[in-house]
């Protein structure tokens, strides 16, 4: 349904998004998990028709997003992360509006409406002016307007920002009410949201995709440990001796190095930095020492960056 | 078509739920009244004195359109008023939508960036109009009271050229609202703009080379040949490329958007 291929976006210097490669199937819910400023909204933007990419090509429904974007636009139901609304109009007024520049036919729009607001739990309001709403009603207008030409494709940006747990609850169960009929992509800085109602997810981090996998995949990889790659010179067998009397670490595999030394990966059980440790066991070993590092930042890093944001909320 | 005229009704509603239009149509109405009342009172009291003096010297009165001199001194005053108020109609017409975040519902929807402007265009127009139309009052008083009576053509093409004026002062006051996602911004730069044309409009009174080109640029002094009943190609031309100008600047800014954000 929707297939990514390369997608970058530059503004002036920066790059807030490079080489996002992604494709989600008919019926799939995908999540976007990413701190902050990871380039989850320009993707969606750029998917929803808002911005244009500077390099890389987007499908959906077949259709190329900058060739054929009107086609693209009938078939994506958008809703950016502060919901599109005009504060002076009837929650009707506006839905009825939004359906008709969406292309809903006239003779289907009463029934559009009727559904779109059953679905979104939004009967009670019709007449209301939305300035008069409430925050998590307000969401579901929101998402009620991306709902209402009935589109294939939903991308949802941070669906749940801002709302109240209880709030945050509706609006996770009102989506996987809407998944099956719809694809759906949303995205959130959330894992425990995403695990919850994504069947695959794409962990971006400053502008990459880190990885793609569902949430149940990603959870073991969470229980695996962080890396410190080694390279040294001297015997490779005194020094794994050395280490393998060492606590905490779980693998240690060979590993080919750039220079002339001998290199070693280590995994290091979750929660321990044993960096100082192996830099003893080798040198002990009566090996030279040539280079140390942590291997960046493990998934399990981002991911606990994420995990931690969230609190409070149970669902 | 439908897309057009979904937009341009939405944004009509925009204008009648917002209380800037009806301070702008209140404002408007006031001064224009206002101006009238002093400008029939004004030459009223010139052509009596000009009656007096013909007595006094014994010559014929003087040959005098008094309905013709009331609404050419009328629509002077009224251009000036719409180039005053004119920003604060314009100022939101997309900071607003910018600054809520419902342009990326509109850039998001299977309409071009073409009939989201020419719906919001066609849209301020309509207001103007409906601004304007309330003034005719005026004319139909003075076609009643006046001898010898009213001829309407010249006050119907003065209205036309107030329209034309009233319009480019719209494109251009969309686009400079397209710029900035702040509608008092906007506001400023639009009336800084209009203050200038104003300007240049007395620059050309004088004369010499200079003022020539200035009076032919002048968007003020167009709109005098229309209040003489004259239409003028030469002024329709010169208003509709202004016209024209403002809404490809518009086209692009917008267009730009997709680049920059």
């Amino acid at each position: 349904m929707i297939q990514v291929e390369r997608l970058t976006k530059r503004y002036g210097g920066t790059t807030a998004i490079s080489d996002v490669t992604f494709q989600v199937k008919k019926g799939e819910i995908v999540g976007f998990l990413g701190p902050n400023g990871a380039g989850k909204t320009t993707t969606m933007r750029i998917l929803s028709g808002f911005i244009s990419a500077t390099e890389g090509r987007a499908r959906v429904g077949g259709y190329d997003v900058f060739e054929e974007p009107l086609e693209v636009k009938r078939r994506i139901g958008y809703m950016p992360e502060n919901p599109p609304l005009y504060q002076e109009f009837s929650v009707d007024a506006f839905l009825a509006f939004v359906g008709r520049i969406k292309g809903v036919e006239s003779e289907y729009l009463n029934e559009r409406l009727e559904t779109v607001k059953r679905q979104c739990a939004l009967e009670e309001v019709g007449d209301r002016l939305i300035r008069h709403l409430s925050k998590g009603f307000r969401q579901r207008v929101g998402l009620a307007q991306a709902l209402i030409h009935d589109p294939d494709v939903l991308i949802l940006d941070e669906p749940t920002v801002g709302l109240d747990p209880k709030q945050i609850i509706e609006v996770r169960e009102l989506i996987k009410r809407l998944a099956g009929e719809h694809t759906i992509i949303l995205s959130s800085h959330i894992l425990p949201e995403v695990s919850m109602t994504c069947q695959r997810v794409v962990i971006i981090n400053n502008g990459r995709v880190v990885a793609i996998d569902t949430p149940d995949n990603l959870k073991s990889t969470q229980a695996g440990g962080n890396l410190v790659r080694l390279e040294f010179r001297g015997e490779e067998d005194r020094v794994r001796q050395a280490l393998q009397s060492m606590g905490h670490l779980k693998s240690i595999q060979p590993e080919a190095t750039a220079g002339t030394g001998v290199g070693l990966r280590i995994e290091v059980e979750a929660g321990f930095d044993e960096r100082a440790g192996i830099a003893r066991a080798v040198i002990h070993s009566g090996a030279d020492l040539l280079e140390l590092k942590a291997a960046g930042p493990s998934l399990e890093e981002i991911f606990l960056k994420l995990t931690t944001e969230e609190s409070g909320v149970e669902a | 078509m439908r897309n057009i005229g979904t937009l341009w009704k939405k944004e009509l509603n925009m204008f009648f739920v917002s209380p800037i239009a009806y301070v702008v149509l209140t404002i408007f109405l006031l001064l224009a009244g206002f101006f009238f009342n002093s400008i029939v009172v004004r030459v009223v009291e010139f052509s009596i004195q000009e009656m007096i003096q013909a007595q006094q010297f014994g010559g014929p009165p003087p040959e005098r359109d008094l309905t013709q001199d009331i609404f050419r001194a009328f629509f002077g005053v009224l251009s000036t008023v719409i180039l005053f108020l004119m920003p604060m109609l314009t100022m939101g017409v997309f900071a607003e939508e910018k600054r809520r975040g419902t342009m990326e519902l509109l850039m998001t929807s299977p309409v071009t960036h073409w009939q989201i402007i020419l719906g919001k265009f066609l849209a301020s127009v309509t207001f103007f109009a409906l601004m304007l139309i309330p003034t005719l009052i005026h004319g139909l008083f003075v076609y009643l009271y006046s001898e010898p009576r009213l001829i309407w053509k010249p006050v119907l093409s003065g209205y036309l050229g107030i329209f034309l004026l009233g319009t480019v002062l719209i494109s251009m006051g969309i686009f400079i609202s397209s710029l900035t996602e702040n509608q008092i911004i906007a506001a400023v730069i639009t009336f800084t703009l209009f203050i200038i044309l104003w300007v240049i409009d007395f620059a050309a009174q004088g004369t010499g080379l200079v003022s020539e080109i200035l009076r032919y640029m002048s968007v003020l002094t167009h709109y005098e040949d229309f209040s003489k009943g004259v239409i003028d190609t030469k002024s329709l031309i010169f208003y509709g490329s202004l016209i024209l100008l403002g809404l490809f600047l518009t086209s692009s800014s917008i267009e730009s958007m997709r680049w920059r954000e």
